[in-house]
């Protein structure tokens, strides 16, 4: 067994979950703040076996579902621009936009759209397009915002011309501290982001312990690394000494990665930022910096974000608050399906509703 | 003549000359030699018929190319009749430019395909599109054979009480053609299994009478084709997700993409539904054969969640194998 199997061993993860049966004697929810935690949670059965006692709840944790539908009209009228290539991560190709639009669409209408596997491969897109702007969409948290600004460095260095960044990056800590910050919020505990956390470390997230008397975890993705986070959390509750704990340092060092902080810093500045679902949330997103103006795409002629009018009837922003359970929304599996997403968090496969839509046997 | 010329497909001499000198050599046979507006062929009983079209980008992948595919992909689609593929027709739709050595290894493979798999290519069609208007070659094949079984296997026949075998591995074949298409390479190479199921599958059928279900997972992958036997026959499925065999290699590349394996095409291998008291026998015939030497037993019918897929986790929690919605997409993070 590698070490990759191991972290899915079946007969460790029962001798844990029997554990966390006997431990986890007070009732708690606890939200995971990645969509790559809540797809593990859900596709490993993981969520079919915990204690009664422990409530699972999704979060806002997936970058496609968080941005923000005018961003999406943004990069949509780019899309039907003849001078402009778009160069883009795959699951951004079927986010709906205004009249249900998305980029699939728009590329059967001719829009010029590549998928890329790096943001660095964008720039091959930009070489190969000489009389075009090739415009790469910068979505993502701060697990891709460092290869992102690497790439405007790069295309710096490389004097390229024709080479921009739309960033609608969104940063983590900044949205947990507005979650929390809502006197109703209903969740006594976190899975803390293993991707983010490598690049931030743990130190960010200390205000959810100290300030708000919450347990928080950092943790990796695997069904051992879930379980062993839920452990931790259950004796903090138990011991009454919320912390945040760090339980993932075989990718995560306490202050994550300096190098990426550093390129990050150099070349983007934090901002407010609007939010799928949660509206505009302080210090939350990436603009460019003014030195590295001639990359943002929002600074080319005629590039805005346009206003979009909120989702009729969608309850998304209760969802991504822990307020409401996918299926307790009137639109979910209705007029709300992943062939037809009406709210962010049904919009990626790495969504809450998304998830419950396609893992919950029982609905 | 080293490229496609629009010349060949406009009917007089030049498209004579091109079908002669290129396709007679390779898919000859008494049949197509005649030469005229039809084939004759000679069938009994109840005849199965497919047809499918064959886009596949890039033309050559490890393990075949777009020829051989041709003739797999719709052989394997009689074959899942229980019926004994006999004779092809093929379409092809070229692209002006094409160089004309890719094509005569393309035609020369599905000839060898066709005569591996005991079928024979008995009319065809070629079509010259100009440069722009087709992505270098499409092909259409449409298969008939006489079947061999009674009842015929289908998908309506799933009863509670059946269990689930499939015949290898699952996903090569999606993971190979994505990870040639996009230049990337793994620890291990990763080869599609595109073979023809013919003489495997005549060998189940003579030997093990009154299988329910035959299938092969093409595209939307092994989830996507369980999913349409449940909602055809109206029962659930479970699947324990541990006896599905997958190469660590299509694993691997799986969890670094962002894919799902269980929903990746294959090409060279199928599902079968049997009674439990045959699911033994049917094992044993199935894995004596190469093409089916790492078959499992993987789930079972049941009369739970009727028109759904349940997977059993190796960590035993139980949840939804829903249908692929669209085509699967690698994820930013």
């Amino acid at each position: 067994m590698n070490s990759f199997e191991a972290f899915k061993d079946p007969a460790l993860c029962r001798a844990l979950l029997e554990r966390l049966q006997k431990e986890a004697d007070t009732p708690y929810r606890f939200m995971e703040v990645c969509g790559t935690h809540t797809v593990s949670i859900f596709q490993s059965g993981l969520r079919s076996l915990l204690p009664q006692t422990i409530t699972h709840v999704t979060g806002p944790g997936c970058p496609v579902c968080v941005t923000h539908e005018s961003e999406v009209a943004c990069f949509l009228d780019l899309a039907t621009r003849d001078d402009i290539v778009l160069a883009t991560f795959g699951d951004l190709m079927r986010v709906p936009g205004p009249k249900g639009k998305n980029l699939k669409t728009a590329q059967a209408d001719g829009a010029r759209v590549e998928v890329v596997y790096s943001p660095v491969d964008a720039l091959a897109v930009a070489a190969a397009n000489p009389g075009r702007t090739t415009i790469f969409l910068g979505v993502g948290f701060e697990t891709t915002a460092p290869a992102v600004a690497a790439t405007i460095r790069l295309a710096r260095e490389q004097n390229l011309k024709n080479f921009r960044v739309l960033s609608f990056h969104k940063l983590v800590p900044p949205a947990l501290a507005a979650l929390v910050a809502d006197p109703d919020i209903n969740i006594d505990a976190f899975i803390l982001p293993g991707h983010v956390s490598a690049i931030i470390g743990a130190a960010p997230y200390g205000f959810l312990a100290e300030k708000h008397g919450l347990p928080a975890v950092v943790t990796g993705f695997e069904p051992l690394d879930i379980l062993s986070a839920l452990l931790e959390i259950t004796a903090m509750r138990a011991s009454g000494r919320p912390a945040v704990v760090n339980a993932y340092t075989r990718v995560v060092a306490h202050d994550g990665n300096p190098v990426a902080r550093a390129v990050m810093d150099e070349v983007f500045i934090p901002v407010d930022a609007l939010w799928r679902g949660l509206g505009v949330l302080p210090g939350s997103g990436l603009d460019i910096r003014e030195e590295f103006a001639d990359f943002d795409a929002l600074r080319l002629p005629g590039v805005s974000l346009p206003d979009v009018p909120p989702l009729a009837g969608c309850r998304c922003g209760e969802v991504l608050k822990g307020k409401r359970a996918p299926n307790e929304c009137p639109l979910f599996d209705k007029a709300c399906t992943p062939a037809t997403p009406v709210g962010p968090c049904m919009v990626s496969t790495e969504g809450g509703c998304a998830a419950y839509h396609k893992y919950r046997l029982e609905l | 003549m080293d490229k496609v010329l629009l010349d060949y497909g406009s009917g007089g001499r030049a498209s004579h000359r091109f079908v002669a000198d290129l396709f007679f050599k390779y898919l000859g046979n008494d049949i197509l030699a005649r030469m005229d507006d039809a084939a004759v062929l000679s069938l009994t009983g109840p005849v199965a018929m497919s047809t499918d079209s064959f886009v596949v980008d890039p033309i050559f992948f490890p393990g075949g190319d777009i020829g051989s595919l041709a003739v797999h992909g719709t052989v394997n689609d009689v074959a899942m009749m229980g019926a004994r593929p006999l004779y092809l027709t093929c379409g092809f739709i070229l692209e002006e430019g094409l160089p004309m050595d890719d094509l005569a290894k393309i035609v020369a493979s599905m000839g060898q395909a066709a005569r591996d798999a005991g079928v024979r290519i008995v009319a065809g069609d070629t079509k010259v599109v100009p440069r722009g208007a087709a992505d270098k070659i499409f092909i259409n094949t449409t298969g008939v054979g006489e079947i061999m079984v009674d009842p015929a296997p289908s998908g309506h026949r799933a009863a509670v009480g059946d269990v689930v075998i499939v015949s290898g591995s699952m996903g090569d074949h999606g993971l190979a053609i994505l990870s040639t298409r996009e230049g990337l390479s793994f620890e291990a190479p990763v080869v599609s299994d595109s073979a023809s199921l013919a003489g495997i599958v005549g060998k189940l059928l003579a030997a093990v009478p009154g299988v329910h279900v035959l299938r092969d997972p093409t595209r939307g992958g092994l989830a996507t084709t369980l999913n349409e036997i449940a909602g055809q026959s109206d029962v659930g499925i479970e699947l324990t997700q541990a006896d599905i065999p997958i190469h660590p290699a299509v694993a691997g590349g799986c969890a670094v993409l962002g894919l799902d394996p269980l929903y990746l095409a294959n090409e060279g291998k199928f599902l079968c539904i049997v009674p439990e008291a045959k699911a033994q026998a049917a094992l044993a015939t199935i894995t004596a054969d190469p093409l089916g030497a790492g078959a499992k037993v993987i789930g079972r019918v049941v009369s739970d969640h009727p028109g759904k897929v349940a997977l059993v986790t190796p960590l035993g929690g139980k949840r939804l194998l829903g249908m692929l919605e669209g085509e699967q997409l690698p994820r930013i993070c």
